[in-house]
């Protein structure tokens, strides 16, 4: 049985990018745990017209994250209680702890996370920085495979092509709950009107997740 | 959250001077600024429980509000201010919002820390 670790930083990581190939393991029996290091709690999307405040956003994105997981299948959510935007400025100590200490727990046999210096927020670098480290240090005889997510600008000189694809076709229905349950944070053109049929232009949009194989040395 | 009402928000500016408050302070373009267009500059940052005291402040402006608030050796100041939550009994949470709801600037006050 496959044994798999997502480590983000944010509440709606998971959603555009991973949720269907989640949910794709999750049906062929994978269990999942999801570390979550942070609530989100320094977003600037409120809702539109703003339903959220800087003071109730943390409550908000924690029940949307709890939805969003239900949709997948995700049968372990761990929120890490880190703070959104520090991620970067963390004692590394502390934090490659908290993700080694799941890690020890639960022997995945495969990890999720962000590429670091090719994810755009500080946080998604630092977040898969942490999770590099840590992963590093285990005996490369027993080290999971870790997939990336990536969108800089300059994945391909960097880093090159993704190498992992999964077709998530069948699994929009459960990608699009996760995304729309993220309701202060998307309002997606495509999914306005979503009324649970999965057009062609969902499929195109959303139908592909694709990841990079982390090169470790 | 609604569109700030100027009386509402300077009494409650008035009910939390002359005494030690927690001050969250923001002001952000959103850390996907410059990944979505190039020509724009990242920037932001917060200030979060640090705590002040002030013996002046108020509201002014036509909305977007600016807050001004006199301590004992500085100011505090805020612009862009647009919404404030009125359902709050001791804080004052304000923020301002651009055209499509995101937050870009926020000032909030309390008693306990945030």
């Amino acid at each position: 049985m496959e044994r798999i670790l997502v480590v983000l930083p944010h509440p709606d990581d998971e959603a555009f990018g991973l949720s269907g190939t989640l949910a794709k393991h999750i049906k062929n029996g994978a269990h999942v745990t999801y570390a979550c290091l942070t609530l989100g709690e320094m977003g600037r999307n409120m809702g539109n017209p703003p339903f959220a405040t800087r003071v109730t956003l943390p409550s908000i994105r924690k029940k949307e994250l709890e939805e969003s997981c239900r949709a997948i299948g995700i049968q372990d959510l761990r929120l890490l209680g880190f703070h959104d935007k520090t991620i970067e400025f963390e004692d590394q100590e502390l934090l490659d702890g908290k993700i080694d200490a799941i890690i020890q727990e639960i022997h995945p046999t495969m990890i999720f996370t962000f590429y670091p210096g090719y994810s755009v927020h500080p946080d998604h670098d630092a977040c898969g920085a942490a999770v590099v480290r840590t992963v590093a240090r285990i005996p490369k005889a027993e080290r999971p495979p870790v997939y990336c997510l990536a969108f800089a600008k300059n994945l391909e000189q960097g880093i090159g092509r993704p190498d992992v694809f999964h077709d998530v076709k069948d699994f929009l229905p459960q990608k699009i709950k996760s995304i729309l349950a993220h309701r202060s944070q998307f309002q997606v053109a495509e999914l306005l009107n979503y009324d649970e049929q999965i057009t062609k232009e969902i499929q195109d949009r959303f139908g592909t997740e694709r990841f990079w194989t982390y090169p470790f040395q | 959250m609604q569109l700030i009402n100027q009386e509402d928000v300077q009494r409650r500016i008035d009910n939390l001077k002359d005494q030690e408050v927690y001050i969250h302070l923001e002001m952000t373009t959103g850390a996907y600024a410059a990944h979505f267009d190039s020509s724009k500059h990242p920037a932001a940052n917060f200030i979060t429980n640090a705590v002040i005291r002030f013996s002046h402040g108020s509201i002014s402006g036509n909305g977007p509000y600016r807050v001004g608030l006199k301590m004992g050796q500085g100011w505090v100041y805020s612009e862009g201010l647009t919404h404030y939550e009125e359902t709050e009994t001791e804080r004052l949470i304000m923020a301002g919002h651009d055209s499509q709801g995101k937050l870009i600037v926020s000032l909030q006050l309390s008693r306990q820390p945030f």
